[in-house]
């Protein structure tokens, strides 16, 4: 632990108390520093953070629309380039500016090869305009627009796999990191600036507003979701995963049980066969990624 | 030709919004079971968590919100939330 003060990232934003986005944006300052260009797409960290005329940033901050943070840090990144400075320039957005809204935008600003990162903080649906769902929103969850009831168990849909869509525009250095593993995601942060070309760091942050836990549980349940196999934190240097947090796996429904967006598969009976659906999720994923630690017997 | 467009502001600004007032928990930091491993000043989602030149931490009530992160994270038990008297 570095025990410094954080001072980027000043107190008095708007957040709800325990708001992993928050601590994932002081974070990703930290490790950043002073020299760096922020663009915030439209979301809830561009809300809480800067109610007008007051923000919480202490670097040069501006805010695009929803679709269009990444265009905007691909502009500043060209200028900064021909005036031969140094800055670095991070683009955030939530996971509906990141997977939906500004997907065309991320695309092409990937495409082109800017030198820029762009982080998105995942917290699985629009939590800024009242939990509607995203393409980032998880198999069975409930949400506003994906609600559950008698004729449905939530969100029909997998989450989008954002991370290998942008390793496959050629990005040299994707990574996943959680807010339960702070020291990791500064390492990844730090990376993927000094990492020339379009980076893309994707932040899991758990809501405790729009997921349903009360708010000293944030960590423990971002952790859970590392431990149960369903969230993955690697990172992939030019299209090949080079590095995988391991874990011995815990079942899906110590995650679950935990939140109020997934209340539906326990109560008012269980649902063993969604529950095992989400488990082959999650055991898909240690496959995919090999993350089991095999304990010796 | 400058054009003005859109809006600015001051760095760090919203150090004029008091976020203490929305607590219904106080963290209480007991300084005797610490162990100085400085996890409280790094979960802290509002980053009012300082250490000292001793390394103590110490919250800044003005902005801590009272979400019990620091509590339930702390190894050392060191953190207890108790309940707000205003």
């Amino acid at each position: 632990m570095t025990g410094e003060q954080c001072s980027l990232f000043e107190s008095g934003h708007r957040a709800c108390g325990g708001c992993a986005a928050a601590l994932a944006a002081r974070t990703i300052l930290d490790a950043a520093g002073r020299d760096t260009i922020v663009v915030s797409a439209t979301g809830c960290m561009e809300v809480f953070s800067t109610p007008y005329p007051e923000t919480a940033w202490n670097v040069p901050w501006i805010h695009s629309l929803f679709e269009n943070n990444s265009a905007v840090a691909s502009g500043i990144s060209a200028a900064l380039k021909k005036q031969g400075r140094k800055e670095k320039v991070i683009a955030i957005g939530g996971d509906g500016a990141s997977f939906d809204i500004g997907m065309l935008c991320l695309s092409g600003a990937f495409e082109r090869g800017h030198d820029f990162v762009y982080i998105c903080y995942d917290n699985e649906a629009y939590m800024n305009t009242g939990i509607q769902r995203s393409g980032a929103t998880p198999y069975d969850a409930s949400t506003t627009t994906s609600p559950a009831g008698k004729c449905s168990t939530g969100n029909p849909r997998p989450k989008k796999d954002l991370p290998a869509i942008l390793a496959a525009h050629g990005a040299p250095y994707v990574a996943t990191a959680t807010v339960a593993y702070l020291p990791d995601l500064k390492k990844k942060i730090r990376k993927a600036l000094d990492t020339e070309g379009p980076c893309y760091v994707q932040v899991h942050a758990p809501c405790c507003t729009g997921w349903g836990f009360e708010s000293e549980k944030t960590i423990a349940i971002a952790r859970l979701a590392v431990e149960t196999g369903l969230f993955v934190s690697y990172e992939m240097e030019n299209g090949q995963v080079t590095r995988v947090k391991k874990v011995v796996r815990k079942p899906v429904e110590e995650y679950l049980k935990e939140q109020r967006r997934f209340r539906h598969l326990f109560r008012p009976q269980r649902n063993d066969a969604e529950i095992a659906k989400i488990q082959a999720i999650a055991d898909r994923n240690a496959e995919k990624f090999a993350i089991d630690i095999v304990l010796k017997k | 030709m400058a054009l003005g467009l859109g809006c600015s502001s001051r760095p760090g600004t919203s150090r004029a919004n008091r976020t203490g007032s929305w607590r219904t928990f106080r963290p209480v930091f007991l300084h005797d079971k610490c162990t100085k491993c400085g996890l409280c000043v790094s979960v802290c989602p509002e980053g009012c968590v300082v250490a000292d030149s001793e390394g103590i931490p110490e919250p800044d009530y003005d902005y801590c919100k009272g979400c019990g992160l620091c509590a339930e994270e702390c190894p050392a038990g060191a953190i207890e939330m108790q309940k707000e008297e205003k």
